[in-house]
């Protein structure tokens, strides 16, 4: 297997532009990346009311002129704010790119943050709130990240009312200028590009030092785990499912049980065929589906077991978690699953770099990690070796009852 | 342009097939011209359990998940109201074992009690999971009862109510499965990193000589054209008050279907769409509106769906819905929003067209329908929609004796 590279550009403001390049759409993508991420926002939610606003209205333009612009060419302008970074992304017909680069600029560069549109943002996201706040499931996602990380942490810090009341263009302002700086810039592009796109590129956004430069630092900062484990919370009295989460913390990627717990997981609870999956649904059929992930998060992680199940079978459910965890630390994972396993990880990873919009996000979850390809090849190394023993010393240090949070939301 | 081969094996199983040798991987899909409008009133879901019941296992091999993730492949599958749909996506050099695995649960299923047992409490908690443990998640089910008298479509895929799925015997999946699970009315698409010649030898070594089946004639209970509004007031425990509003429409081999669904392009779908910038930004309305369809097969409902801003009152939000729709029945649209619109048509298909699933989707779909050419002409359907042709479609399908609507009131 083999991870095709990347092509590497600098702009004349020194913005690092990696390619991949491909001719047999006719389509594009484009996603500038900047460290804008709730990890920096001094205020709960700036980040992302930012990253949402920014589209919103520039000194030239209104949101609707904007999305006008946009949509008229059938293309889509896409913003995200994460734990870490923030995006926007421009996927296009290649022969319209041209057209849109101009209104891409002028929302990065020069966002206005109206009034109104704050207004408007924090009304209609109070009202998604106030209806996701009714899903058992959303509720559960909310509880277990702060039992992890406490609540002051980026990781475990969850929107409120009284946030989003308190979000004020000016914060909104300042912390554009400050994490959307070119410096701290980087451009994935991939797809069909055409013959100037780097001159073009140049053009918009490499002539000058925008927003000036801000050398960030980034302390790793203080987690504050809930003392007790067990939780039950009651959030709809009629309610005919309940929300499991069974969680523990995890080190992060760059620690060397890391990559080997991919594979304990993915047999644990990573796909179809796993043990949660085999026994709690195809067996009970308590559940329509059971999952454990592993979180991606940049300094700590945490494995995180979630399901929903019928009201009535939800402790059974608790149950039958911890018995697969013990299942899995004393006897050893037959060669037979071991190798299924294996053989599902490489061919989900062959279909995973199917096409240039994947590799790109490959390598976009690499290079914004400080990784490079070894990284990728050493994981494959751990999926095709990793022994049963191995497996096995891995689930007596990571599957022990006693450290993890349990939660049902009914 | 999407290349594909087509034969058709001596049983009536049509097989397509997609070649891309830009890929390491290949697909199989295989679609079933049967969904939850074939069901029996009285047994509804059906359809959708079936899909379930395909995973416990066939006539020669016990499990069917195992022997494909051994071979590195992943799939699913999907059920509407119009049809079923198989999917497998492996590494392009073991492509046999797809056409092992797809081929005996053709030839016959285990119909095993154990799973039949099991996916009704799966089922169960899918249903649960979406139509009754969530704000809002019944509102579909009432809006079919109360758009069709008739058609099929009075029912949700997954069922009207749990007990159907609960009494489900296994006397019912047998003769589903031999009713609809046959070559004849099934179509094969194998896309990705494969050649014509192998996959003709593969098909024939491995789906050649399962009994074809009868054709299933579907003769459907056309639903007569409705002549006065319906309207459906409901309190629940939600927090907003939400407005629904559906329109019959037309069916997906309809020429007027083109015109229709632009419509919904102009009114929802993006920023700079109708329904958004009046309602949610200017008048503030609406804290979401959004119209839409579900390209279904047969005709279906256009439909108005919006969440109110707190204090705002139904009369006065439906006001506003409807000025909005005699806007767009008073005056055509210009020809710089028409071309935007079409725009977007044209942008969605090559984004669509990127994936190798999608593809070996589409050509099963478009083929279902009648020719898996349309895959290739779909655009130029809508290219010749008029501004004229669209401002009829909204004056014909925003009429109010043809509306459905639910209020829907938040318990205070």
């Amino acid at each position: 297997m083999v991870l095709k590279p990347y092509e590497k550009y600098v702009l004349d403001n020194g913005i690092p532009v990696y390619t991949v390049a491909s001719n047999e759409q006719d389509t594009l993508q484009l996603e500038l990346v900047f460290p804008a991420g709730s990890w920096y926002e001094t205020e709960s939610l700036v980040a992302s009311a930012t990253n949402f606003l920014m589209k919103n209205g520039t000194s030239k333009h209104s949101a609707l002129e904007i999305n006008e612009q946009i949509e008229y060419y059938g293309a889509y302008l896409n913003r995200a704010s994460h734990h870490e970074n923030a995006t926007y992304t421009l996927h296009s017909l290649t022969k319209h790119v041209e057209k849109l680069l101009p209104t891409l600029a002028e929302v990065v560069l020069d966002p206005a943050f109206p009034e109104e549109e704050l207004a408007i943002y924090k009304q209609n996201m109070k009202q998604r709130l106030v209806v996701s706040l009714q899903k058992c499931d959303f509720v559960a996602n909310r509880f277990i990240d702060k039992y992890l990380f406490g609540e002051f942490h980026p990781y475990g810090r969850v929107s409120s009312m009284e946030a989003y009341d308190a979000l004020q263009t000016e914060d909104l302002k300042a912390f554009y200028r400050k994490q959307y700086s070119f410096n701290n810039c980087r451009i994935f592009m991939a797809g069909n590009l055409p013959a100037n796109i780097i001159p073009l590129l140049n053009q918009y956004f490499g002539s000058s030092e925008w927003n000036g430069r801000n050398e960030l630092i980034r302390p790793d900062l203080p987690i504050l785990p809930a003392e007790e484990k067990k939780h039950r919370i009651f959030n709809d009295e009629n309610g005919v499912q309940g929300a499991v989460r069974i969680a523990r913390p995890f080190p992060n990627r760059y620690h060397p049980d890391f990559p080997k717990m991919l594979v304990l997981n993915t047999i644990f609870g990573g796909y179809f065929g796993s043990r949660l999956m085999s026994n709690i649904r195809e067996d009970k059929g308590y559940t329509y589906g059971i999952y454990s992930h592993i979180y991606n998060f940049r300094q700590s992680s945490a494995l995180n077991i979630q399901t929903e199940a019928g009201r009535d079978v939800c402790e059974a459910t608790v149950e039958e978690v911890y018995k697969e965890m013990l299942q899995l630390q004393q006897v050893p994972v037959p060669e037979d699953e071991l190798l299924l396993v294996r053989n599902y990880m490489i061919g989900s990873i062959l279909g995973d770099l199917d096409g240039a919009f994947r590799v790109i996000q490959r390598w976009k979850n690499l290079i914004l990690n400080e990784l490079d390809e070894n990284y990728f090849y050493n994981n494959i190394q751990t999926i095709k070796t990793i022994s049963a023993a191995e497996l096995q010393m891995l689930a007596q240090r990571y599957y022990n009852k006693e450290d993890f949070y349990e939660l049902v939301v009914i | 342009m999407i290349h594909y081969n087509k034969f058709t094996l001596s049983n009536g199983l049509r097989v397509l097939v997609h070649e891309d040798n830009t890929t390491p991987m290949a697909v199989m899909n295989v679609m079933y011209d049967v969904g939850a409008r074939d069901e029996d009133p009285s047994k509804t879901g059906f359809a959708h359990l079936f899909e379930h019941l395909m995973f416990g296992g066939s006539i020669n091999i016990p499990e069917y998940d195992e022997p494909l993730q051994m071979a590195g492949g992943e799939n699913n599958a999907y059920t509407t109201n119009d049809l079923t749909n198989y999917y497998i996506s492996l590494p392009a050099e073991n492509l046999e074992t797809a056409f092992w695995l797809e081929s005996d649960r053709m030839l016959s299923l285990a119909f095993s009690e154990k799973s039949l047992d099991v996916q009704r409490k799966v089922v169960s908690e899918e249903f649960k999971e979406h139509y009754i443990n969530k704000p809002y998640g019944d509102v579909w089910h009432k809006m079919r009862e109360l758009a069709y008298s008739t058609h099929p479509y009075r029912w949700m895929t997954i069922g009207k109510e749990l007990s159907h799925i609960e009494n489900a015997s296994l006397d019912d999946v047998k003769s589903f499965f031999f009713k609809h699970y046959r070559p004849v009315n099934a179509i094969l698409v194998v896309g990705g990193n494969v050649k014509t010649e192998k996959v003709r030898e593969l098909a024939e070594k491995w789906f050649g000589d399962i009994a074809s089946g009868d054709k299933y004639v579907r003769n459907l209970p056309q639903e007569p054209v409705q002549t006065g509004a319906h309207i459906l007031d409901v309190k629940s425990k939600v927090p907003l008050d939400a407005l629904y509003k559906a329109y019959h429409m037309y069916g997906r081999q309809d020429p007027r279907y083109y015109a229709a669904d632009l419509v919904s392009d102009i009114l929802s779908g993006g920023g700079s769409s109708r329904l958004h910038q009046v309602l949610v930004k200017e008048k503030k309305l609406f804290s979401n509106i959004d119209c839409y369809h579900f390209g279904s097969l047969d005709a279906g409902l256009l439909t108005i769906d919006g969440k109110l801003v707190k204090g705002v009152k139904m009369a006065d939000a439906e006001a506003a819905v409807n000025e909005e729709i005699k806007k767009i029945q008073d005056t055509r649209v210009s020809e710089r929003e028409l071309e935007k619109v079409k725009n977007r048509v044209e942008s969605m298909l090559a984004f669509e067209d990127m994936s190798l699933l999608n593809r070996a989707n589409n050509l099963a779909f478009y083929e279902l329908l009648g020719n898996a050419e349309q895959m290739n002409t779909e655009f130029e359907n809508y290219q010749r929609v008029t501004a004229a042709d669209l401002q009829e479609q909204a004056q014909l399908i925003f009429d109010e004796k043809n509306s459905n609507t639910i209020h829907y009131y938040a318990e205070s």
